[in-house]
C-alpha cells in the first residue's frame, strides 16, 4: 500500500475563527470507563429519522447488546440495552434536546451481571479479541459482500458520530448506489474542549483503520482521505503508524492522513471537504452529488465493533471537562446513563458550576437538566467556572460591520438574513440560502454587537419547516372539505334522484292500474256474457275462503298463548283477570 | 426615404407579428387571485369568519366583501401574507381579545361519555370523526383542525378542545431575546459623547 502523507495539496474555505482550544485539558488522559449505572434510561429516538419501536415490555429481562427497539422505516436505527437487567417502565423520560422536552424512553434497573447476549462477529482476527464471541461464524475481509457489512451496520444501530446522527447503513446504502469515489474520514475535531476523537485516535488507532477499511469496503470508494486538524500532533502520529503497521488486505486501498490547518469549523464536512479536495458541496446539495461521503472517526470504530466483535452500539466515549470538573478526562459510557453519574464520577465542583453544556462551546445548547441520558449524540459535557465561557452582553444594533459574513465559512450573508429573519420573512431569509447556513456561530462570535445571529437562524429554519407543514396540513384539510362536500352534494343528487323514481313509479303504477280496472271492467263484461258459470264457480270459491279465513280466525282468538300446563295458582289469577275484565266491559257498557 | 419607410413598416409588420403570435402562443394563465388568497388561508373550515369556510371567505375577500383580517387562525401572519398579495394596508387582527388564537388545538372525545349520537360527525367539516350510531365515537388527531365546529352539537359535552402536543418533530426555537439593556446603553452613549467631547 502506498502512504502519501505529507505531500497533499490543501485548499482553504472561507471565513472561519481562530479560537482557543482548550484541549489539553483532557486528552492526555487515558480513556476510562464509567461505572456501572443503577438504572439506564435509553431513549428510542437517537437519530435522525423515524423513531425506533419498542420490542420489550415491563417486566421483561434482558441482556447487554439486546434489541429493545427495532429500526421503523428505512431512515431508522434499532436500540440496544446497554446493560443486563429488568426493563421497569417504557415512559417519557426528559432528554438532552435543547427544547427539554420528554421522549419515549426504555428504563432498564441494571443487575450487575453485565452479561452479554451472544456476539455474532463476521470477521475473526479482531485487535484483542473480547471474550465470548462467536468466530465460527467468521470471515476474512476480503470474502465479505459489501451488503453483508451493511446489514450488519444496521442492525448494530449505527448512527454519524460526529453529531449529524443520520444512519449510517442508510447513508452507505445511497453512497454505493452513487458510485462515490472518495471517502473523507472527518478527524478534525475543530471545537474547543472536545477531545473525544482525539483520545480515540491515539488509544486505538488500529480500530480506526478497520473501521476506514470496513466503510471503504462497503461504499467501494477507491480513494480514502483522513482530515485531521494540526493541533493532535500524537493522533496524527498514531494514525500513520497503525498504517504502516497493518498489513491491509485491499492492494488497492490507499488511505492518506492529511494534517489540515486547525481553524474553527474545519470539522465542518462541507469545510473538510473544501480543504482536502478543493471542491465545494453544491448549496442545499450533499457530498455524495461530487462523489465524496464523509463519516467521523468515531462511527468508523463503531463499525469497526460491529464486524469484528458483533457488538452493537452501546457505548461511546465522552469528553467530561470544563473548569468546574476536577479529573477533565474521556470516558468509555453505556448509553442511557444519567449524566449526573459520569460528572460525579469526574469529580463535580457543584459551587464552581456556571453552565453545563452538551457539546462544544460554539455549537452545544445547556443542558435542560443534568438527569437526562447519555445518547448517541453525546461527544462532549462541558461544565464551564465563571468566567470560563464569556456570557454575551445584552446585544445592541447591527452596525452593518460586515464581520459576520467575513467569517461566514459558508459565504452567506448574516446580516441580511438577520433582517429578514427578525421581521419573520420566511421568504426573503430562503432567498439568502438560509438552509446551507451549518449554524456553525462564527457569525455570532464575530459581531461586536453580540447579536445571537445564530439563534436567529435556527428560529428561522424552524419557523419555516413548521410553516410548512401547516401549509401540508392545510392543503389536506382543504382536500376533505371539497371532498365532503362533493360526497354530500352527490347524496342530496341521490336522494332526489330516488325520490323522483319512487314518483315515477307510482305514477305508472297508478296509470297501469287504472288501464287494469278498465281491462277487468271490460272482461268481466265479456265473461258474465260468454260464461255465466265461470263467474259462479268463481264466487263459489271466494264465499269459501272467506269461510276458512273467519274460521281460522275464531280459532286463533280461541286459543291462547302460552296456557298450557298452568298452575292452579296461575289458573285462579287468570279467572280473576277474565272476571274483571267482564265487569269492567259491562261498566263500560252502562257508562255511554 | 421610401425605402426608409418601407423597411420601417416591414420592421414593424414582422415584430408586431412576432409579439402577436407570442402572446398567444406562451399565455400564461395566471391562477385567480381566489385560489391564491384560498392557498394562503388555513383550511380549518371554522367559520370564525362568518363565511361557511375557507373558501366561501376567499371569494368574499376577492370580491372585496370581506375584510382581511376576520380569520383568527391565520393569525397576524395571513394578515401580513394576504395584505402582500392583495397590496393592501395591513389592519390589525380582530377586535377583541377573544379573537386572539391561543396556539393549535385539536378535538378530543371523552370515550366515557359519548353517547354514539353520530352529531358531531355530521358536523365535521373534514371528516376527522370516525363512529357510527350508538358506536363510541372518536376525533382522528391528524386530520383535525381544531374548528371546534364539533363541539356545540354534542348533547352531553363530552368534546373538550385540547393544545396539540409539543414534540421533538413540531418543536421550534423561541424567538431570540433581543433587547438593548437601556442603562447598558445610556452607559455607551455617554460614554461616546465624552470621546466624541473629547475628541473636537
Amino acid at each position: 500500500m502506498s502512504l502519501s502523507s505529507t505531500l497533499h495539496r490543501l485548499w482553504s474555505f472561507p471565513g472561519g475563527i481562530k479560537l482557543d482550544g482548550n484541549k489539553s485539558l483532557s486528552n492526555h488522559q487515558a480513556i476510562t470507563t464509567a461505572q456501572l449505572a443503577k438504572q439506564l434510561i435509553i431513549p428510542l429516538s437517537q437519530h435522525i429519522g423515524h423513531p425506533a419501536e419498542a420490542i420489550v415490555s415491563v417486566g421483561d429481562k434482558v441482556l447487554k447488546g439486546q434489541v429493545i427497539g427495532y429500526a421503523n422505516g428505512p431512515v431508522s436505527a434499532p436500540v440496544h440495552a446497554s446493560g443486563s437487567g429488568i426493563v421497569t417502565a417504557i415512559e417519557e423520560r426528559l432528554i438532552p434536546h435543547p427544547s427539554g422536552l420528554s421522549a419515549l424512553c426504555v428504563i432498564i434497573d441494571t443487575d450487575g451481571y453485565e452479561k452479554w447476549i451472544e456476539c455474532t462477529p463476521l470477521i475473526g482476527n479482531s485487535v484483542g479479541t473480547s471474550a465470548g464471541t462467536n468466530e465460527a461464524s467468521a470471515q476474512t475481509l476480503s470474502s465479505l459482500s459489501s451488503a453483508q457489512i451493511n446489514e450488519q451496520i444496521a442492525n448494530a444501530g449505527i448512527v454519524g458520530l460526529g453529531g449529524a446522527l443520520y444512519p449510517s447503513a442508510a447513508k452507505l446504502r445511497t453512497a454505493k448506489k452513487m458510485h462515490t469515489d472518495t471517502l473523507i474520514i472527518n478527524a478534525a475535531e475543530c471545537e474547543p474542549y472536545i477531545t473525544c476523537d482525539d483520545v480515540l485516535m491515539r488509544r486505538r488507532p488500529e480500530e480506526v483503520i478497520l473501521g476506514i477499511l470496513l466503510i471503504k469496503k462497503v461504499v467501494g470508494a477507491k480513494k480514502c482521505l483522513i482530515g485531521i486538524e494540526d493541533n493532535k500532533p500524537e493522533a496524527y502520529q498514531a494514525l500513520l503508524t497503525a498504517i504502516s503497521g497493518y498489513e491491509i488486505p485491499n492492494t488497492e486501498a490507499q488511505i492518506e492522513v492529511i494534517s489540515v490547518p486547525a481553524r474553527y469549523p474545519a470539522g465542518g464536512e462541507k469545510q473538510l471537504i473544501q480543504v482536502l479536495t478543493g471542491r465545494e458541496v453544491p448549496s442545499q446539495g450533499l457530498p455524495m452529488d461530487i462523489g465524496i461521503i464523509c463519516h467521523n472517526v468515531t462511527t468508523a470504530v463503531a463499525i469497526y465493533h460491529a464486524v469484528y466483535r458483533g457488538e452493537p452500539l452501546i457505548s461511546r466515549i465522552v469528553t467530561i471537562t470544563g473548569g468546574a470538573i476536577r479529573q477533565p478526562q474521556n470516558m468509555e459510557v453505556p448509553l442511557g446513563t444519567p449524566i449526573r453519574d459520569i460528572l460525579n464520577q469526574a469529580g463535580l465542583d457543584e459551587d464552581k458550576i456556571e453552565k453545563i453544556i452538551m457539546g462544544g462551546p460554539m455549537m452545544g445548547f445547556s443542558l435542560p437538566s443534568i438527569d437526562t441520558p447519555v445518547t448517541k449524540a453525546t461527544n462532549c459535557i462541558l461544565v464551564s467556572e465563571k468566567d470560563e465561557l464569556a456570557t454575551p452582553p445584552p446585544a445592541m444594533p447591527c452596525i452593518r460591520c460586515a464581520r459576520c459574513s467575513d467569517s461566514c465559512p459558508m459565504s452567506l450573508l448574516p446580516q441580511q438574513m438577520y433582517w429578514y429573519a427578525k421581521a419573520r420573512d420566511l421568504e426573503k431569509v430562503q432567498d439568502y440560502n438560509i438552509f446551507d447556513c451549518i449554524e456553525c456561530g462564527c457569525c455570532s462570535y464575530a459581531c461586536p454587537s453580540n447579536i445571537p445571529l445564530v439563534q436567529y437562524f435556527r428560529y428561522a429554519k424552524t419557523e419555516i419547516w413548521d410553516d410548512e407543514r401547516e401549509r401540508n396540513k392545510a392543503n389536506i384539510a382543504r382536500d376533505r372539505h371539497e371532498f365532503r362536500l362533493e360526497r354530500l352534494e352527490k347524496a342530496k343528487a341521490a336522494k332526489a334522484e330516488a325520490a323522483r323514481l319512487r314518483k315515477e313509479k307510482l305514477a305508472k303504477k297508478k296509470a297501469l292500474d287504472a288501464e287494469k280496472a278498465k281491462n277487468e271492467e271490460n272482461s268481466s263484461e265479456i265473461e258474465s256474457s260468454s260464461s255465466k258459470n265461470k263467474s259462479s264457480d268463481n264466487t263459489d270459491l271466494i264465499q269459501e275462503a272467506i269461510a276458512r279465513a273467519k274460521a281460522k280466525k275464531a280459532q286463533q282468538q280461541s286459543q291462547k298463548k302460552n296456557t298450557d300446563n298452568l298452575s292452579a295458582a296461575q289458573q285462579k289469577k287468570i279467572d280473576e283477570v277474565n272476571k274483571r275484565r267482564q265487569k269492567r266491559a259491562g261498566t263500560e257498557k252502562l257508562q255511554p | 426615404m421610401l425605402a426608409g419607410i418601407l423597411a420601417f413598416v416591414a420592421l414593424a409588420t414582422f415584430f408586431g407579428l412576432v409579439l402577436g403570435l407570442a402572446a398567444v402562443v406562451f399565455k400564461v394563465e395566471s391562477s385567480p387571485v381566489i385560489d391564491q388568497i384560498d392557498a394562503l388561508l388555513p383550511q380549518t373550515q371554522c367559520g370564525q369568519c362568518s363565511f361557511a369556510g375557507c373558501r366561501p371567505y376567499a371569494e368574499a375577500i376577492a370580491a372585496g366583501e370581506a375584510q382581511i383580517n376576520l380569520c383568527p387562525p391565520g393569525g397576524e401572519n395571513l394578515v401580513q401574507s394576504l395584505a402582500d398579495l392583495l397590496d393592501v394596508e395591513v389592519i390589525p387582527l380582530g377586535d377583541n381579545d377573544d379573537d386572539l388564537f391561543q396556539g393549535p388545538i385539536v378535538a378530543v372525545i371523552i370515550e366515557d361519555t359519548c353517547i354514539g349520537c353520530t352529531l358531531c360527525i355530521q358536523a365535521c367539516p373534514v371528516d376527522a370523526i370516525l363512529g357510527a350510531a350508538k358506536q363510541m365515537h372518536t376525533v382522528i388527531e391528524s386530520e383535525c383542525t381544531g374548528c371546534e365546529l364539533c363541539v356545540p352539537p354534542c348533547p352531553v359535552d363530552c368534546i373538550e378542545m385540547i393544545p396539540v402536543k409539543q414534540t421533538l418533530k413540531n418543536w421550534r426555537w423561541p424567538v431570540p431575546q433581543y433587547s438593548v439593556n437601556n442603562k447598558q446603553a445610556e452607559t455607551i452613549f455617554t460614554t461616546l459623547k465624552h470621546v466624541l467631547a473629547e475628541n473636537t
